[in-house]
């Protein structure tokens, strides 16, 4: 099903994206069926669980999954129209880093240790761009400077470990936008930082955005990450989309039994906050997933038939979509 | 592949499993027990006695009689291999065990008390390590006076440091955990600290490693010998075998053929068994020298 | 770094102390009198005693101790009983031929060494990598006199390729180089069986990191992601390893040189221990300690060279 659920023609766009995992000697899915769209100048937010494929998916877009583990099973990834998942690994290489770049999690072991800060921010230009040594050094020296790093001049030529995490993840956050890409995608790139950096590195994300006018998939499983800093969200469960909104909607009107589980498991301020709750169960191993609705098992709402057929996408509002029978069958299917 | 991006799946997990699946492993265990059972069993299996001189027969090639030929005194080569492998065996497990011993003493000595005391059995380490192994088990073997003895103990000097840092690393580790300071909150001594709490934990690592150092021991011993400074003739050893048929290399090439490959089947076997056990209980368990 | 290098530096001064302790305490482990065992049963009560003046042990134990001391550290490390000649000269004579095969078995090593890990490690669990950890594994099994005695046969006795005796008569280049192809060969042949398997295991362990997957993200084409981001973080235990080796590598040239009848500081070995020579004895195992010290502290130096973090604490 693709129904255009934004206004703006998407920068990129997954379409039944499956990728699959040899476990034992059988393949497995851990990304089934996802559709995803991201616009210019818009932040997608894709939240879950560990476990629920949200940092398989954009590895997948990019195809940094090793390939003697994984596979791609089908569906197309579509950057400006082009599916990446056709190319070639060597037209690949070309655009990776080019015309979408990654952020990743960990900023402590993802740079290289034997490598000044601004030697790796310029090879990201090189390994692009037809430059001499010098030019490529002063738009590094440029984009270090843009992601506010103190004293950049001098920095250029420390090396990783002379730097905190945080400095470190914009050193990232630098060479991913060195050849300023049309799309990032950022796999919990807060996560690891403590709450005030956090704060920092999220509104220098949000201000590269509009600036650059890129698309961001931001990868969390964390609300409050979510509520400050997406336009739209999509959640995700053992290799699902089960629902896709825009942020408003989202935290005001859930659909999803996962997703309101999510919202209520989260510890607010304004909140009666006597008792935490959590969601009972565990999130299925993907060589073991329950026939029909993944989520019956631990959902609230479960009926007879969730267990047997496994429900599909369905629109339930002008930018909403959910993957629930009983809720769908509540609110009327608006396809 | 990072943590971040594995997906939740069911794995079986058991360091036995891991080890059965290793075919490099069988066919160490097999080798292993081969060569031990010639070793046991040597006057069942020796079809000459290996002492026994023959002069009329001497520098036979192999044949029907003597499966692997004879010596230049008409001993059969067989016999002596056989029997050979009992003292190659003996020395390279004692020398072992004794290092172990010993060398697991002292590391965890030195990882419990710290200090002063880690710091000279450190340098006791350093100074051991700066002398090419080889030659300080020539040093020591030459000092001491060729012996059966003397032997095993100048192998056990030589392999005796690196059983010093593999029991120092984790005794340091363990000692911060909650149980020794419950046992010694507890009124436990140190010795029975080091001993019962300390020692067990490691002891899977230590034995690991030892059945590695003992292919280390085994090549020792035989190199030993065939400089000249292991057990005085006639006791058959395999370096001794090679180093007396390295007189007759052109003429006999099988006094030096088989002894080789008796030294290099028993070493590859502990090898192979020494890898596949590390890989199995720890993967990333390194090793302390080659 | 060079604070890191003069720290270095001071620390290997104990070893070194330590070090000539130990080997004063080796030498005199020997049991009965050593004048008696160099001079044989025979020999009168005056040659004896004269022996044990000239030797020096007549003093106290601290005296002599302090002597060999003086002694070693300015350089005296003693004179060979059989020959009068000092340690050092003995050494010098032999040197160069050492030097040749360890320098030839070295570079075999790293040349073939060095990318056959790296092929190894990108070719997980494909045959060549079952191959070679089974060659590497059989290299190392090897106690470097077997399998030099086997080549020998091989190649010497059976093929006639190489000659049987050793370098003595060599005048030509090519001469010399056939004379130094099989015993370097055997020597390479062990230590690419030990970089090799250092090698795969530490590019192994390099190219599972984040940094990898961060630098394939940026679109680093796979030859410089290997090279640049592989091998380079991978020299760092490569390095500390193969400097371990080189305590190894001087047994197993030894025994090499045995076999092969080259001369050299093997040779030179056997002849002390033959004769009974316990002061060269003594003066090479400095010698040779030493060298591991110093082998070990520019490990060390590398080693804070090739990786940042030590540089720039």
């Amino acid at each position: 099903m693709n129904f255009p659920l934004v206004s703006k023609p998407p920068v990129l766009e997954l379409r039944d994206l499956r990728t699959e995992f040899r476990i034992g000697g059988a393949w497995h899915a851990a990304v089934r069926e996802v559709s995803l769209q991201v616009s210019a100048n818009e932040t997608l937010a894709v939240v879950g669980e560990s476990g629920s494929g949200k940092s398989v998916t954009a590895l997948s877009v990019l195809r940094l999954l090793p390939q003697s583990a994984a596979r791609h099973g089908g569906g197309q990834v579509l950057l400006d129209g082009v599916d990446l998942a056709a190319l070639s690994e060597k037209q690949m290489t070309k655009l990776r880093g080019e015309a979408i770049a990654m952020i990743f999690q960990e900023p402590m072991t993802s740079l290289n240790p034997t490598m000044t800060v601004g030697d790796q921010i310029a090879e990201a230009i090189q390994q692009h761009r037809n430059v001499t040594k010098k030019e490529a050094r002063r738009l590094a020296l440029e984009v270090l400077e843009e992601v506010k790093i103190p004293a950049a001049a001098k920095r250029y030529d420390d090396y990783p470990h002379q730097f905190s995490g945080g400095m470190r993840q914009r050193v990232m956050i630098a060479m991913a936008l060195a050849c300023k890409p049309r799309v990032l995608l950022a796999d919990e790139p807060t996560t690891a930082l403590d709450v005030t950096i956090q704060a920092q590195i999220l509104s220098l994300l949000s201000e590269l955005k509009t600036a650059h006018g890129m698309g961001v998939m931001f990868i969390t499983h964390n609300l409050g990450v979510v509520a400050q800093i997406a336009d739209r969200v999509a959640v995700m469960y053992a290799g699902e989309v089960v629902e896709t909104a825009d942020v408003h909607t989202l935290f005001a009107r859930p659909m999803h039994p996962y997703t309101e589980a999510l919202l209520r498991a989260m510890p607010r301020v304004d909140g009666n906050s006597a008792e935490l709750e959590s969601i009972p169960g565990g999130v299925p191993a993907i060589n073991a997933l329950p026939k029909g609705c993944a989520f019956a098992p631990r959902c609230r709402l479960k009926e007879a038939r969730c267990e047997i057929d496994r429900p599909k996408l369905a629109r339930v509002g002008a930018t909403h979509q959910v993957r629930c029978v009983v809720r769908v069958e509540q609110h009327g299917d608006m396809a | 592949m990072s943590a971040v991006a594995t997906p939740a799946v069911a794995k079986p997990n058991s360091v036995w499993q891991a080890l059965r699946k290793n075919r490099m492993s069988w066919i160490g265990i097999g080798l292993l027990l081969l060569i031990v059972i010639a070793a046991v069993f040597a006057p069942l299996l020796a079809p000459f006695d290996p002492f026994q001189q023959n002069i009329a027969f001497r520098l036979e090639p192999p044949s029907a009689e003597f499966w692997l030929g004879t010596d230049s005194y008409g001993r059969d080569v067989l016999s002596r291999l056989i029997y050979g492998s009992r003292v190659s065996l003996l020395v390279g497990f004692v020398a072992i065990l004794i290092a172990m011993c010993i060398g697991s003493a002292l590391g965890i000595l030195a990882g419990y008390v710290g200090g002063m005391v880690d710091q000279i059995i450190m340098g006791l380490v350093d100074v051991l390590l700066s002398f090419p192994t080889l030659l300080l088990g020539i040093m020591v073997a030459a000092m001491l006076g060729a012996s059966l003895e003397n032997l095993i103990v100048a192998i056990a000097i030589t392999e005796i440091a690196p059983f010093i840092r593999v029991a120092r690393a984790p005794t340091i580790a363990l000692k911060q955990r909650d149980f020794v300071e419950a046992g010694r909150a507890l009124g436990f001594g140190p010795i029975r600290l080091m001993g019962v709490h300390i020692l067990p934990n490691m002891i899977s690592d230590v034995v690991v490693l030892g059945s590695l150092w003992m292919a280390s021991a085994i090549r020792t011993e035989a190199s030993l010998s065939f400089v000249g400074l292991g057990v005085p003739p006639p006791i058959a050893t395999w370096g001794s075998m090679i180093r007396e048929g390295f007189e007759h290399i052109l003429d006999a090439w099988w006094l030096t053929v088989f002894p080789s490959l008796a030294i290099l089947i028993t070493v590859l076997a502990l090898n192979l068994l020494g890898d596949a056990l590390r890989d199995a209980i720890d993967p990333k368990l390194r090793s302390e020298r080659a | 770094m060079i604070r890191y290098a003069i720290k270095r530096l001071l620390m290997a001064i104990p070893t070194l102390l330590a070090m000539l302790t130990a080997v004063f305490i080796l030498v005199r482990l020997v049991p009965g009198d050593p004048a008696a065992v160099m001079l044989g049963d025979q020999a009168s009560a005056e040659a004896l005693d004269a022996l044990r003046k000239q030797l020096g042990l007549d003093l106290p134990m601290h005296l002599q101790y302090l002597n060999f001391l003086r002694d070693m550290l300015s350089g005296n490390f003693g004179a060979s009983m059989a020959t009068g000649r000092t340690v050092l000269h003995e050494v010098s004579l032999v040197l160069p031929w050492t030097l040749q095969l360890t320098g030839a078995s070295i570079l075999i090593g790293i040349v073939f060494g060095l990318p056959l890990g790296i092929w190894a490690a990108l070719r997980r669990n494909a045959w060549p990598d079952y191959l070679g950890r089974i060659l590497s594994l059989v290299g190392l099994s090897f106690p470097a006199f077997v399998s030099a005695i086997l080549m020998l046969l091989v190649f010497s006795i059976e093929l006639q390729w190489f000659p049987v005796i050793g370098s003595t008569g060599a005048r030509t280049w090519t001469q010399q180089l056939h004379n130094l192809a099989l015993p370097a060969f055997n020597l390479g042949l062990i230590m690419t069986a030990y970089v090799m398997r250092v090698t795969r295991a530490s590019m192994l362990g390099v190219m599972g990191e984040d940094y990898i997957r961060t630098a394939r993200a940026k679109g680093v084409r796979p030859m410089r992601l290997i090279l640049r981001h592989g091998l380079r973080n991978a020299l760092i235990p490569i390095v500390t390893v193969v400097g371990l080796y080189f305590g190894t590598l001087i047994g197993n040239s030894v025994l090499t040189e045995i076999v092969f009848n080259r001369p050299g500081l093997g040779k030179l070995i056997l002849g002390a221990l033959n004769s009974r020579d316990y002061t060269l004895l003594q003066g090479l195992m400095v010698v040779f300690a030493s060298c591991v010290i110093v082998v070990n502290l520019i490990t060390d130096l590398v080693y804070g060279l090739v990786d940042p973090r030590v540089k720039y604490k």
